[in-house]
């Protein structure tokens, strides 16, 4: 039976990869690889810098033009935090324990002297979101692994009470900034700051500090996620 | 079209292949959702490599580099962004429940895990 199985799995495994074989080959001679196929993205291209000032266009698309899509986004990261929070948090009376075992001293020395700059490198990724690779999320991922260090050497000194209110209080002000733009300007999360000179830190209005608060939830909500996997 | 020119649709292929393998054909419940993992990622490879344009560079207007119309297209990587986030997520949900799995039946081998069973 178990063998029976087993060749049931392969051969069906098989057969889904011939099926995306042929749908891709198909697909892809329509789309060569590395051929000109915008679309929309010739008008992101020309127009995002002037309309949003922001010199990274792929930041101008995903806050300047599709804020909304981004804060449903944060709030999917939120509702994935919650939910795993729902399901360990029930297991604290469990007998089984994590492995007792204990950070060398140069796991702990070094988390110490590098933690500091871990944090700055994740803030400047995300005040840098709107005029260089990175943004909020990656920097929210850059934090989170500064945390899982502190976790790793089991130094303490996380507080999850903070980290939690620090998430909602940067998610409601991300919704704030977005009400803001409704009342100057008519529009949610529309532009109301100056927009600056393009390519300098304080440029693209709001896009900036929209970045900052996702990178600061990011990164509690990603540190949160850490804490309750390590079981404390 | 050549097969050298389309290495990434290619690579693409490759791990939304494995992922499925993984799923589908592994028993252990973290390798499963190792393959649901590396499902999304080729899918994410998948969608930067349609936008790639042939000698365009990053959309990220420079001091040096000013001339939009050379530039890749930015909408699927914004997309990717965005997906990139739901996966982790999702990822964590998945492993979350794995931890809850073994916890209530002290095994990750779906075989033996039979409260699903009919």
């Amino acid at each position: 039976m178990n063998r029976f199985n087993k060749i049931f799995a392969y051969s069906s495994v098989f057969l889904i990869s011939l099926c995306l074989l042929v749908v891709f080959l198909l697909a892809f001679r329509a789309i060569p690889f590395g051929a000109d196929t915008m679309d929309v993205g010739h008008f992101y291209l020309e127009d995002a810098a002037k309309s949003t000032g922001s010199a990274n266009i792929v930041t101008a698309v995903v806050l300047g033009f599709r804020g909304f899509d981004t804060l449903g986004e944060v709030m999917v990261l939120f509702l994935g935090a919650v939910g795993l929070g729902l399901v360990l948090s029930s297991q604290k009376d469990s007998t089984h324990s994590p492995a007792k075992t204990f950070p060398s001293l140069i796991l702990k020395t070094m988390a110490d002297l590098v933690f500091p700059f871990i944090v700055l490198f994740g803030i400047y990724i995300f005040m840098h979101g709107h005029i260089s690779p990175g943004g909020g999320f990656p920097a929210g991922a850059v934090l989170a692994s500064g945390y899982l260090l502190l976790f790793l050497s089991q130094r303490g000194g996380y507080h999850i009470r903070l980290a939690q209110r620090v998430e909602t209080g940067s998610g409601l002000v991300f919704v704030i900034v977005g009400l803001a733009g409704l009342y100057f300007s008519g529009f949610f999360l529309h532009n109301f700051l100056p927009v600056g000179r393009l390519g300098s830190l304080y440029s693209a209005g709001i896009i900036p500090v929209l970045y900052s608060l996702i990178g600061i939830k990011v990164g509690a909500e990603l540190g949160g996620i850490i804490y309750r996997l390590f079981g404390e | 079209m050549d097969l050298v020119r389309s290495l990434y649709y290619l690579g693409a292929f490759l791990l939304i292949g494995i992922g499925f393998y993984a799923v589908l054909g592994k028993k252990n419940l973290i390798k499963v959702i190792m393959g649901l993992s590396l499902i999304d990622n080729g899918i994410n490879l998948l969608f930067i490599a349609i936008g790639y344009v042939r000698h365009h560079t990053a959309p990220i207007i420079t001091s040096q580099i000013s001339d939009t119309s050379l530039m890749v297209d930015p909408v699927p990587q914004a997309l990717v962004l965005t997906a990139i986030v739901i996966e982790l997520s999702v990822l964590a949900l998945a492993l979350a429940l794995a931890v809850k799995v073994f916890a209530v039946h002290k095994t990750l081998n779906l075989n033996k895990i039979k409260g699903l069973k009919w």
